[in-house]
């Protein structure tokens, strides 16, 4: 295919240096940087302006968005069911708890997840990725987190698949996560990724999380206790949430 | 000791079957006669529409709560699919991707007690993603922090008027005119 886009070799030599320059900064970083120029898309889509601090008791956004029974349904959170037959695929569970940077589980809160097929094809109109669609699989589904901030989705192995940020580029299987916290501050969206997989040094969006340790903490971990519970292989995956909350008693809030 | 924060993602450009819903961007309870509109075009750093863009909206009640409502995401349990918000609740919560202009529409109530919507911005390409605000007060800000900033810098945090009850709120990600963005730490 003949591109003027870099290779794997070229966008790996970017990744590394861009985790020399963080190791030799000396900071600690979380989140990815905005600009990450091996993530090819990065390049037109961030701010150049230094984000401005609001530090305001009464922001609105120390408070959230509220959901319910009424916007899921039971079955949401079982991936495999709902369609006319058994999705392709390897059978898995992934669950874990939400808290927030207290440590505090999220209780009652939506969490959404979407993901590719078995083989690695998005039930997406704007997917060209010639992999086949799975006529029982649309890859989305949704719970709410219990009192102790668990949730559980069971689904199949999204496959890898291929991209356009360079040659050669193929994505490690991922579930994409929406998570709402008590505050609109700590929303986040997120991928977890699953143990093993070869593909991890290679993928320019796992490794624009330049801080090693917490770039495991988007690795979830198999958990064999979970996989002989059912009929479903089991990974645990625990998050947390990052951001101000409004600091508040039970009850108080308006 | 705290746990360390869940590193953020790209939202990528998939999310279109899991997040939007038909009416996310209908805020406002079914022909409430003080409903607003606010809409406007994402761009990016070349100025080019941004389509796969998630623009995400919190706000107070008209009476100043702030406890939001389920209701915003319903689901219909026969069918699995979207059953729509109920036309009466006001849940402070909107939702809306752009289309293929990187246009978006939210309808909406105004929010009691402060001047702004909360804007939340996903895209394809944004790796962590971005707080805002849409000031609908005509120019008028109170916040010491908002007041500092270089008038021009200020400009792209406040909607302009177009008719009666219609604001314009354009975000632009980089470059010329680019959008205030928000730290909340
Ligand atoms: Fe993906």
């Amino acid at each position: 295919m003949p591109s003027n886009l870099p290779t794997q070799q070229g966008i790996s030599c970017e990744i590394d240096q861009q985790a020399k320059a963080y190791a030799a900064s000396g900071a600690v970083r979380h989140h990815p940087p905005r600009d990450y120029p091996p993530y090819r898309s990065s390049l037109l889509r961030h701010p150049r302006q230094p984000l401005v601090p609001v530090r305001d008791p009464e922001a609105a956004e120390l408070s959230g968005p509220v959901f319910g029974a009424t916007d899921v349904t039971e079955s949401d959170a079982d991936l495999t069911r709902g369609q006319a037959g058994e999705p392709l695929g390897e059978r898995i569970t992934v669950t874990g708890r939400v808290l927030d940077r207290a440590g505090r589980p999220v209780a009652g809160q939506l969490v959404e997840i979407w993901q590719a097929n078995a083989c690695g094809r998005y039930a997406h109109r704007r997917d060209r990725h010639p992999a086949p669609l799975d006529p029982h699989f649309t890859g989305t589904g949704r719970c709410l987190t219990d009192r102790q901030g668990r949730y559980c989705f069971t689904t199949v192995k999204p496959g890898a698949y291929p991209w356009h940020n360079h040659t050669g580029a193929w994505r490690p299987s991922h579930i994409h996560f929406s998570l709402f916290g008590t505050a609109f501050t700590q929303r986040l969206v997120t991928q977890m990724y699953f143990p093993g997989d070869p593909l991890l040094p290679y993928d320019p969006i796992l490794q624009s999380v330049t801080d090693a340790t917490a770039r495991s903490r988007l690795v979830a971990a198999y958990d064999h206790d979970l996989s002989t519970a059912g009929d479903a292989l089991g990974y645990r995956w625990d998050i947390v949430l990052d951001g101000p909350a409004a600091t508040r008693t039970e009850g108080s809030r308006p | 000791m705290s746990p360390l924060p869940t590193p953020s993602q790209t939202v990528g450009p998939f999310y279109g079957c899991a997040l939007p819903s038909p009416d996310g961007h209908r805020v406002a309870p079914a022909g409430h006669p003080q409903a607003i509109t606010v809409h406007g075009y994402v761009r990016d750093g070349a100025g080019s529409p941004v389509p796969d863009a998630l623009l995400e909206f919190w706000q107070p009640a008209p009476d100043g709560s702030r406890g939001g409502a389920p209701g915003s995401l319903r689901r219909d349990p026969a069918t699995g699919g979207h059953a729509g918000r109920d036309g009466v609740t006001f849940t402070g919560f909107g939702r809306v991707a752009t289309d293929a202009d990187g246009h978006y529409v939210l309808h909406t109530l105004p929010p009691g007690g402060v001047p702004y919507l909360s804007v939340c911005v996903f895209a394809r390409g944004l790796l962590h993603h971005l707080f805002t605000r849409a000031y609908l007060t005509g120019g008028q800000v109170a916040e010491p922090w908002l007041a500092a900033l270089p008038a021009e810098r200020r400009a792209t945090l406040l909607t302009r008027p177009e008719g009666a009850g219609v604001h314009r709120f354009d975000i632009r990600l980089q470059g010329e005119k680019e959008t205030v963005f928000l730290a909340f730490d």
